[in-house]
């Protein structure tokens, strides 16, 4: 929740120290992801010398895929589900319609040649 | 979120409000203009009904770019109607882009807030009010109008420009995180220096332009409120949304992903 988690401009400094190093959003999203490739390569490749049943490997081996393809499903269903249920603005744009008129009229009586 | 916001000031409190600031806070509506000539009376024609019904102590400038179809004709006249001390006009020769055209405006803002909104009916001035109260609830830098939350929506968008919308707006909520779900819109309301100091760290154009001017909020540790709107595509004049549009987005998307 954004509102609660900036609290002015004025405060950064003493809030959060002068020091901080801010990552970039690209930055952010290569540290999660080399993260998240290390442990599943340290856990595949069995280096630390932790072996793993075969029946748990051959789950690990093609999660990456698995993870990809259902994000990628995960996306399409979020923004078709908010493509449907987009607001068609009927009322609004018949009131606009109306005060339209109005307004026209209004304005010609104080004189505005259009 | 909009309503658990909406809930925390009592009623009472909230009169009290609205009873003590209109009278000191001035609100200076930036309006650029290019080929509008249809258009801009009906807006100033809203505005000056929203604001007066409201007992709100407002100005709205009017920067046009040198408009061929005699657009600056039109101000002129609305200045005479509703006269010069709320309608102000402050053209300039040529069209120079919009991102400049509220520099412009604002150096002549007499406010201590700023709207800025399109001119093309777009964004209707009665949700002024609202912006002001939402912002006077939460002690907002900023209030956004936002087409994607609670009633808000589009009208005279077919299924292509949904798509994209959603879409885009899908994406860069991934990337980027902003903290407002209204990215691209130009529906709001700004504290007149936070407005200021996010105008001078911005360097894109156009859509981006507005979807930096969130994320530099968000670096500078602005609050940011929202408040849902009807956008009503225009009914006079041409729209534009083609596949330039499109690419300069995506990359003024990604050069902020790579940069904030
Ligand atoms: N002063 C000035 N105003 C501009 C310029 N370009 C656009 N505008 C105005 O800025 C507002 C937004 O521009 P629009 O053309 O509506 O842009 P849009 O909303 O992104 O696209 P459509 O409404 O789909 O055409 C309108 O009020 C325009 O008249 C410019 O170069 N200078
Ligand atoms: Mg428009």
């Amino acid at each position: 929740n954004f509102r609660a988690q900036s609290s002015g401009p004025h405060r950064e400094g003493e809030l959060r120290g002068p020091k901080v190093v801010t990552m970039t959003k690209l930055a952010q999203w290569l540290w999660g992801l080399a993260i998240l490739g290390s442990i599943w390569a340290v856990l595949t490749m069995g280096s630390l010398g932790l072996e793993l049943p075969s029946s748990y490997q051959e789950v690990l081996w093609p999660l990456p895929a698995y993870l990809l393809v259902s994000a990628g499903c995960y996306a399409l269903g979020i923004v078709g589900y908010r493509v449907a249920t987009f607001h068609d603005c009927e009322d609004a744009a018949r009131e606009l319609q109306s005060q339209i008129q109005e307004a026209r009229a209004d304005l010609v009586r104080k004189g505005l040649r259009f | 979120m909009a309503s658990s916001e909406a809930s925390r000031s009592s009623p009472r409190s909230r009169r009290e409000l609205e009873v003590r600031n209109p009278r000191q806070d001035k609100y200076s509506v930036l309006l650029p203009t290019y080929n509008e000539r249809e258009n801009l009376p009906l807006i100033v024609w809203l505005l000056v009904k929203s604001f007066s019904e409201s007992g709100i102590n407002y100005e709205v400038i009017i920067i046009d770019d040198g408009s061929p179809d005699g657009t600056r004709d039109v101000a002129e006249q609305l200045e005479k109607i509703y006269g010069a001390d709320r309608i102000l006009l402050r053209p300039r020769e040529k069209k120079l882009g919009l991102g400049t055209a509220y520099i412009h405006g604002m150096k002549h803002a007499t406010g201590n807030y700023i709207i800025i909104m399109d001119a093309d009916l777009s964004h209707h001035p009665k949700f002024i009010p609202e912006f002001i109260r939402k912002q006077k609830e939460g002690n907002f830098d900023i209030v956004s109008g936002t087409r994607y939350k609670g009633s808000g929506g589009v009208y005279g968008w077919d299924l292509k420009r949904k798509i994209i919308s959603r879409g885009a707006n899908f994406i860069t909520q991934i990337l980027l995180r902003p903290g407002a779900s209204d990215l691209t819109g130009s529906f709001r309301l700004y504290r007149k220096e936070v407005l200021q100091k996010l105008i001078e760290k911005c360097v894109s154009k156009g859509y981006v332009f507005q979807m930096e001017m969130i994320v530099r909020a968000r670096q500078l540790n602005y609050t940011i409120g929202e408040v849902p709107i009807s956008f009503v595509d225009r009914v006079y004049g041409e729209s534009k949304l083609g596949g330039n549009e499109i690419v300069s987005f995506l990359k003024g998307l990604l050069t902020l992903f790579a940069t904030t």
